[in-house]
């Protein structure tokens, strides 16, 4: 690959090659992919680990006592032993649920719901995803608990002074708050800010839906009681995220869904209930999914995190340095490619966003234009929605110039 | 030239016709779109039976101001009865542009708040499937 700036060249990660969807043509020409924090594209090596599982391993899980259900068990919960080792976790302690939202729900209803009193708070942040801000309102209603946020700095920064005023406040039960920002692409300090939750008696909720794609974590090292994060924008499947919770927590809290598999005994009238992790894992799971997420995290085990890290910051060094040279551009979130994940928010003067990603899309410059499920931020960053291009470990920097050559596109057309 | 963004719709986006304000109306709505989040208002003066005048209020994609301020000339002076039953179709007939499935409620907008002030139904306009 070839990289103009000199903050971009030390790294030469090109995998464009594991991602069959990357080898199609559309109109004539290549896709140029910058949507990952929507969701990722996925390596074949994931997508063989769901065919394979399919194909041939294909029974229920737990209760099988055939050789086909052994399979089926020893891949599933393989896939979590991995998933909990590569993220450092505990793996009774580490819950398999639907997505992000449904992990974030399920302490928004077992632990809030049970725990929360009138006067405590809840304290996230103005850059949360809709997922981490709407459970929140509906739980302080539920128990008359208070939803207070955290300002976003302009330079798209969260404060600590503010998180220590509010802590000091006394009545925080909760900080919840996302690792990295979806829209700013913020990388917040949360191995501080649990510390300091911590001091001042709250617990604290990690949302790492876009952390665990694109950094190296030491989940205990950051010591969350809660940490969630969502499979398909991690090179997995959809339909398969992870809870990494405090285990003491998990054992006092009720059960969220309940139903077959989270149960020990069954009565008329009472059950008790199944041990970790199983106690949160209601219904018939799901099987390929996670078997397809261990497949991703094996891949990005492989490629090694701090190597993703480094290709996705100089990718983001590079396309900040572009953008701050192109006319008519301005970007919004940290300066520094240092502070922030692989995504650049964006507006282009006189051009909405919606026609901007329409305009783009003429070169298969696949970007999103919204926004981004996070209203609130939109609305302290005086915009309605952003254009927003974010990278994963499959972008090269042929990327970004194609990106900027169709933001010039686009100019010409609005300019005529 | 593009397509979508032929020199007519960028004109009328870049200079739209009947926005602004009109403090004293008969009928007035507001209306988001849920996609994008971009939002369009309304207000209407109603004379013997026709729309008098008309001003929006918002902000929008290209393909939705435009579409506002191309519909704006056609409902001044329309008899409200027929402004009242406008469908899906005859916005984008109006538009005369190619709207793909997922800019179709960027093209409607203006349609869907007209509707909204006029009737109360603040329901998106039938779509034809064209």
């Amino acid at each position: 690959m070839t990289l103009v700036s000199s903050t971009a060249s030390e790294t030469g990660l090109d995998v464009r090659a594991d991602f069959p969807i990357l080898a199609r043509v559309l109109d004539g020409g290549r896709l140029v992919y910058l949507d990952s924090s929507s969701t990722s594209q996925k390596p074949a090596v994931v997508l063989a680990a769901l065919d394979d599982y399919y194909r041939n391993h294909n029974a229920n899980i737990h209760r099988g006592v055939y050789k086909l259900a052994q399979e089926a068990d020893a891949l599933f919960e393989g896939a979590r032993e991995r998933i909990a080792a590569f993220l450092h976790w505990p793996v009774a302690s580490t819950i398999f649920t639907a997505n992000v939202t449904a992990a974030i729900n399920l302490v928004a209803y077992s632990w809030a719901r049970t725990n929360l009193r009138p006067g405590d708070a809840v304290l996230i942040s103005e850059m949360e995803h809709h997922s981490n801000i709407v459970p929140w309102q509906l739980a302080a209603a539920a128990t008359g608990a208070q939803l207070r946020y955290l300002q976003v700095a302009p330079d798209g920064t969260l404060s600590l002074e503010q998180l220590d005023a509010e802590l000091a406040r006394g009545d925080v039960a909760l900080v919840a708050l996302t690792h990295v920002s979806n829209v700013l692409g913020t990388i917040n300090p949360v191995a501080e800010i649990v510390r300091r939750a911590h001091d001042a008696g709250a617990l604290a909720l990690i949302d790492g839906a876009q952390a665990v794609p694109q950094l190296e974590l030491d989940l205990t090292a950051i010591d969350a009681d809660f940490y969630a994060w969502t499979g398909h924008k991690a090179l997995g499947p959809t339909g398969v995220g992870v809870l990494h919770a405090r285990a003491e927590l998990l054992e006092q809290m009720p059960p969220f869904l309940s139903g077959g598999d989270m149960i020990a005994t069954v009565e008329a009238q009472q059950s008790t209930w199944n041990e970790l992790p199983w106690k949160f894992e209601a219904g018939t799971s799901m099987i390929a999914q996670a078997i397809g997420l261990g497949a991703a995290i094996d891949y990005l085990d492989t490629l090694g995190m701090a190597n993703v890290r480094a290709h996705e910051r100089a990718l983001t060094a590079y396309a900040l340095e572009r953008l701050a040279a192109t006319d008519g551009v301005s970007v919004f979130g940290p300066p520094g490619a240092d502070d922030r994940g692989g995504v650049v928010s964006f507006a282009l003067d006189g051009i909405h966003p919606h026609d901007v990603a329409e305009l783009l899309s003429r070169t298969n410059v696949c970007i999103r234009a919204s926004h981004h499920c996070a209203q609130p931020l939109m609305r302290r960053l005086g915009v309605v929605a952003t254009a927003r291009a974010s990278f994963g470990p499959y972008n090269v920097a042929d990327d970004v110039d194609a990106l900027i050559d169709a933001i010039e596109r686009a100019q010409e057309v609005f300019a005529g | 030239m593009d397509d979508l963004y032929r020199d007519f719709i960028l004109e009328h986006y870049k200079r739209p016709r009947n926005f602004g304000e009109l403090p004293e109306h008969d009928h007035d709505a507001h209306e988001v779109n849920p996609l994008c989040g971009d939002e369009l208002g309304v207000q209407i003066v109603i004379a013997d039976g026709r729309i008098a005048d008309l001003r929006f209020q918002g902000h929008g994609c290209a393909i939705s101001q435009a579409a506002a301020s191309m519909a704006s000339e056609e409902l001044i002076g329309m008899e409200v009865d027929e402004a009242a039953t406008l469908d899906a179709g005859w916005m984008l007939d109006l538009l005369g542009i190619p709207v793909s499935a997922t800019r179709r409620k960027c093209a409607l907008l203006s349609l869907k708040v007209v509707r909204h002030a006029l009737t109360g139904d603040g329901s998106w306009p039938s779509d034809p499937g064209t």
